[in-house]
Formats: structure tokens, sequence, C-alpha cells
């Protein structure tokens, strides 16, 4: 019948105390110095119209980041990749976005493609404090701090498309577009430029969205004659619009045309019979020979197929990942103000040669491209232009 | 006339004979050969995408929302049809587009069956459910076809025969596909009618319409008749989707872009009434190429629909109102 002494149950209370305080020590330890996974948002339209286009961005940027987990993660820390469906709705994108950032905490996003989704989420970054990498060649006229734009903004593509076009024979212009802000945004800008290098326009015509019956701006295009075609038509028309045109006779050996919206992903769609002989004017060609062009498509082909073929914004995407990388790693830190100040001037060797953030405007400075479209879906390039600087709000 | 006009007079004159050359008279008529023909083709293009919705909607009331969906299945057979050719049978390839429009007509047709059957037969007498639970439907055909074939576009190759123009005349060159369309749109309409009107089918299916109670009084299987009325629907609709190929895209979406007209040309036509459809569509066609001609295609899209609703406001039932009892 020993009694349990006073001393003795502090003996026994104490090392209890202290033999539960371990693991606990343990966990903290790990959680503070270990590896947990730092979370990335990728926010594209899975489902819905404009996943014709967004679906296969989320492949790249996923394939980023399975490179850099290999190559040992971000600060020490693997990157978890959180994907949520825009479902092609704006509002759907505002509250993904929060959700990404509220609930599931995530570092940074990479996402949207329309402009009309990038609008809809501003607010909600501005709110929750998030950062956005917008991985899609665009209109310009915005620079959000909460923002940084990693493709082409409407100057760099179409200052560049339509000065080396009134180089080539001829300085007649038609101008073609869906009817909304992009195409309306591009011609705009075409329209001083053309004027300033003396060619001419001698047509603009805007097709409603989803149109599909071109035949009236054929024949609009065939009295005009024009020596160049500049087309903005995107998404599903783009196919009627390219396939009637060949039908009419001013297919890519009669009738010069170049597009700044139509990549080797588009294509894919439209036919390639039906674009041989175009031009698009794009940052990045899957046709680019560079060694980090090369090991880009392949790791692709390896990841998703034999098939696929690369175009603008997936590189886009893909190089929005490292950049958001190269900036967290110049910050030393996840935290969104210290990232988005380090990323100012971050350098990147992408696989369409180097692009570099602005020092103030959070676009990037890179090349531009321009390439004929082959019977094989790629395109030969034929011009490349030097580096050019972001400038989204031009003045015209 | 005063003194100043005759003056002026000779200096317009001296302007006016420069400005039109022989060669630009020819282009100019070109054009408006060709301006005609465009608006012809886009006649065929609508009726053969309303007429289906035309004899469901008409004579059956459903409102089907679905239906740009099963021309989007239409369009998928053919995509499925020209890849399997062109791997397995290669020499086929010229007449690929005929084994398509047969096998897109026999898919949807029995998925319309099936659809009338299983589906559409719950939801008569309650046309609000019916316009909820197809547009459903067509939510889920949509993500289907996303899930299966992907979310990008397919592309659908064009027979070399079919590819390029006829060309009468240095100036005007039409389209072969659209040639085609204007044939096989004529050739699908007659065999409707014929159906309708000519068939003892067409005539228990016309009866079931005007009087469901006295027609199943005098033996006629109404229930089968729905089921196949709708059947019919879908196999049009499946034909035109598989022609669209053609001229249009292919993609999950594709059908929400020809559903809009196709109700357009059917209430602008007035409800149950074939020779109303083909009147709205040949209408609304000529309108919409001419007015894109002279204005933008958004301008263009704006005056019909304006003329859409002056029509209905003054005729709620349509142009060709039928004194059917619906």
């Amino acid at each position: 019948m020993s009694k349990i002494s006073r001393r003795r149950f502090m003996q026994i209370s104490g090392s209890l105390v202290a033999a539960g305080a371990i693991p606990g020590a343990g966990l903290l330890t790990k959680s503070s110095f270990a590896a947990e996974p730092i979370k990335l948002g990728l926010l594209h339209s899975l489902t819905g119209t404009i996943a014709i286009a967004e679906a296969a961005l989320v492949e790249a940027e996923k394939m980023a980041i399975d490179e850099i987990n290999a190559a040992g993660g971000v600060l020490g820390r693997m990157i978890d990749p959180v994907v949520a469906d825009g479902a092609s709705d704006w509002p759907t994108f505002a509250e993904k976005t929060k959700q990404l950032l509220q609930r599931d905490k995530v570092a940074a996003i990479v996402g949207c493609y329309t402009s009309a989704s990038r609008k809809a989420v501003l607010p909600v970054l501005k709110q929750s404090k998030g950062l956005l990498y917008y991985p899609t060649y665009y209109e310009g006229q915005e620079e959000d701090k909460h923002v940084i734009y990693t493709s082409q903004e409407a100057t760099q593509s179409v200052i560049s498309a339509i000065e080396w076009m009134a180089k080539q024979q001829g300085k007649t212009f038609f101008l073609v577009g869906s009817d909304y802000i992009y195409p309306r945004t591009c011609n705009k800008i075409a329209k001083p430029t053309v004027a300033r290098l003396g060619g001419k326009v001698v047509g603009e015509e805007y097709a409603p969205l989803g149109h599909t019956e071109f035949s009236s701006i054929i024949n609009k295009i065939k009295a005009a004659k024009p020596d160049w075609i500049y087309s903005t038509v995107v998404g599903g028309s783009n196919v009627a619009f390219y396939k009637q045109l060949k039908a009419a006779g001013l297919d890519g050996g009669k009738q010069k045309l170049l597009s700044t919206v139509v990549s080797e992903n588009e294509i894919d769609g439209i036919g390639k019979e039906n674009a041989v002989g175009y031009y698009a004017c794009m940052g990045y060609f899957q046709s680019i020979k560079s060694p980090e062009n090369e090991k880009f498509v392949k790791a692709i082909k390896a990841k998703y197929g034999q098939d696929r073929v690369v175009g603008d914004p997936m590189e886009c995407a893909y190089n929005s990942v490292y950049l958001w990388k190269m900036a967290v790693e110049k910050a030393k830190s996840f935290d969104v103000d210290k990232v988005t100040a380090a990323s100012s001037g971050i350098e990147f060797s992408a696989p369409e040669g180097k692009v570099t953030v602005h020092k103030t405007n959070h676009h990037v400075s890179k090349k531009v491209r321009i390439g004929r479209a082959r019977a094989d879906g790629q395109f030969d390039i034929v011009h490349e232009s030097g580096v050019i600087e972001p400038n989204p709000f031009p003045k015209l | 006339m005063t003194f100043r006009r005759g003056n002026q007079a000779p200096r317009r004159k001296a302007v006016i004979p420069a400005a039109i050359s022989i060669e630009e008279t020819f282009v100019t008529f070109g054009i408006f050969v060709m301006q005609l023909f465009n608006g012809l083709s886009l006649f065929t293009i609508l009726l053969l995408m309303a007429l289906g919705l035309a004899i469901v909607f008409g004579l059956m009331g459903v409102i089907n929302m679905a239906h740009g969906e099963i021309m989007a299945m239409g369009a998928y057979t053919t995509y499925l049809t020209a890849s399997f050719i062109e791997h397995h049978l290669p020499g086929l390839m010229g007449v690929y587009l005929f084994i398509a429009i047969l096998l897109a007509f026999a898919v949807t047709f029995a998925f319309g069956y099936v659809l009338e059957r299983g589906f559409i037969r719950w939801f008569y007498h309650r046309p609000l459910d019916t316009l909820l639970a197809t547009w459903g439907l067509s939510l889920i055909l949509q993500q289907t076809y996303r899930s299966v074939f992907g979310a990008q576009e397919v592309s659908v190759p064009l027979t070399t025969w079919l590819s390029g123009a006829w060309e009468p005349t240095e100036t005007i060159q039409l389209p072969l596909n659209r040639i085609f369309i204007v044939a096989l749109t004529i050739l699908v309409t007659l065999g409707v009618w014929y159906i309708l009107h000519k068939t003892r089918w067409g005539l228990r299916a016309r009866a079931v319409t005007q009087n469901r109670a006295m027609s199943s009084a005098v033996g006629i299987d109404t229930n089968r008749v729905d089921a196949l009325i709708f059947a019919l629907g879908s196999g049009l609709a499946g034909i035109a989707g598989s022609v669209f190929t053609m001229v249009g895209s292919t993609n999950p979406g594709t059908g929400q872009l020809y559903i809009v007209d196709s109700f357009i040309v059917v209430v602008f036509g007035g409800v149950a009434s074939l020779l109303g459809t083909a009147a709205s569509s040949f209408l609304i066609a000529q309108m919409q190429t001419a007015l894109e001609y002279l204005m933008s295609g958004s301008m263009a899209k704006v005056a019909i629909l304006l003329l859409v609703i002056t029509v209905l406001y003054f005729r709620p039932n349509g142009l060709f109102a039928s004194k059917v009892r619906a």
C-alpha cells in the first residue's frame, strides 16, 4: 500500500507532460522548418465555352510545377497546385479567386484567359491581397498592382506585325475582327500605325462573337482587294472564317492574311489545310529553334502525348509559374507585397527566349515573331523582332 | 434648275466615267451576284437548321433547348466517321460525307427516339419545365462532348471535290460546298414535305397534332407518333450538324451558335408551318446578307432582331400563323 508522495506525483506528471510535449515539439519544428508544400492556385475554365482555349494552359502550368518540384521546390518547399474551374463564367472566376485566397490560402494564382474574367477577379485580388499571373495576350489598357501580365499586350504584337506587313509588297489593309474589346483595341492601334507607314486601311469589319457566316465580309474583302487582311477574329468564328475564305478562293496562296490570335492550338481546330500560307504574329511558336524550346516541347509531348501542339498562351502559362518562383526566391518570402516588389526586372530564359518583367508596369519585355503556317500545322518563322518594351497605355 | 447647278454638271461628268471603268463594272456585278448567292446559301443553312426544330416545336409544341447539341452530335458523328475512314478506308474519302450524313441522321434519330421515350414525354403539358429540363440536358451534352472529344475544336476534313469554287466568269466565284448545301437542303425539305403530306404516317402525325384525343379514339398510337416525330426532328438536326462542319466549327459549344437563330426562324415564320419556316429563313437570310454588306455584321443582326420584334408585335403567331389547335 504505497502512498504516492507529492514528490513522486510531481515526477510522474512532469515526465508525462514532457513526453506529451516532445512529439508536439517535433511537429512544431517540422511545420516551421521542413517542407510543408506551398499552394499555388491555377484558375482557368475547364468547362464551358472558353475551355476550348484555357484547358491546355493548366497542363502547361502543372508541368512547370512538376519541374520545379523535381528540382527541389521553391525556398525548399514543394509547390502544391490547387486547380479551380472558372467555368467560362465571370462571377464564378471571382468566387473561385476568393476561395483560393481565403480558404486554400494560395501564395499566388496563375490564371484567367479572357479579359472579362480578369476584370471580374481584380476586386477580389485587391480585397484579399492576392497576386495573379495573367498568361494571355490581351488588349492592354490595364496595369493593376495585383497582376503580372506575362504575355504580349496589344502594342507589342500589333505594331510589329503592321510594320512587318508594310515592309512586304503592298500597303493596303483590311481589318477584320470579332466584335469585342480585343479586336477593336488592336485595330485602334493598327490604324494610326498603318497611316504612319504610308499605308491605307481599305476596310474595317467586325463580326459578332461566335458568328459563323462570313460570306458578306469576304465579298467586301474581294471588292476592296487589300494587299493584307489583318485578322483578330477569335474562337469558333475563326474556323468558319478560314474555311469560307478558302472556299471563296482567297486561300493562303492568293491572299495574304495575318492574325494576332491564331496559334498552333487554334490551327488544330481550323484544320491545317485551311490555314496553310496565312501568317500569325506571336511571342512564341513551337518551331522556335533553341535548346530551351526543344526541351520544353519534348517535355510537353512526353507528358501529354506526341500529338500535342504547343501554342503561345501555353508557353506564357508555363513561364508564369517560373516568373513567380524566381520572384519568390529573390524576395526570400511568399509575401505578396514582397514578391510583387521583387518581380520588377526579373529575367527568365523561357522557351521563346529571354523575357523580362518590366521595372514598373507589371508587363514583360519580349520579342515577337511572325510565322507562316505550313501544311503540318506548324509555322515557318519569317521574322523576329528585337526585344519590345511593353506599353499598355499607348498614345494614339 | 438654277444656273449654278447647270454649271456644275460638266465637272461631275468628267469624274464619273473615270471612276467606273468596264472592269470595275464587272467586279461590282460579280459581287452583286455573289451576294445574291450568299443570301441563297444562308437561306438554305437557316432552313436546314430550323427544319428539325420546326417539326419538334411546331408539331409537338416541345421547346427543345438541346436542339443545338443534337446538331453538334451530328457534327461529331461526321468527325468520327471522317477519322475512321481516313485511317481505315482511305479509298472512300471522296464520298465519306454521304456516309457521314446518313450516319449522323441515324445516330441522332435513334437518340431522339430514346430521348422522347425516356425523358421528353414526361414533360408534356409543362412547357416551362420542358424548357428547363432540355436546357439542363444541353449542358450535360456539352460537357459530355468536352470530356469525350476535348475542349478544343476538332477539324473535319473537307472532301477535295467540294473545296474550291465554281467560276462561271472571272469575277464570280461560288463556293462548291455552299452549292452542295443548297442542293441538299432542297432535297431534305422536299423529303420532309413528302413525308408529312403524302404518306400515311405523315397523315397520322398531322392528325395527332390537330386533335390528340380524337386521333387516339380512331386507333392511332399517339405515343409512337410522338416518339417518331421527335426522332425525325432530331435526325434533321443531325443532318444539319453534319453538313455545317463544312462551313463552321466543331466544338462542344457549337450547338449554342445555332440554337438562337433556329428559334428566331421558327417563331418568326409561324409555329406549325413548314412554309412559314421556309419563308422566314428566306427573308432573314436575304436581309442579313444585304444588310451585312451595307453595314457591319453586328448592326445587321440588330436590324434583323428589330424587324422580328416588330413583326411579332403585330403578328404574335408569326408570319404564317396556321389555325391549328396546338
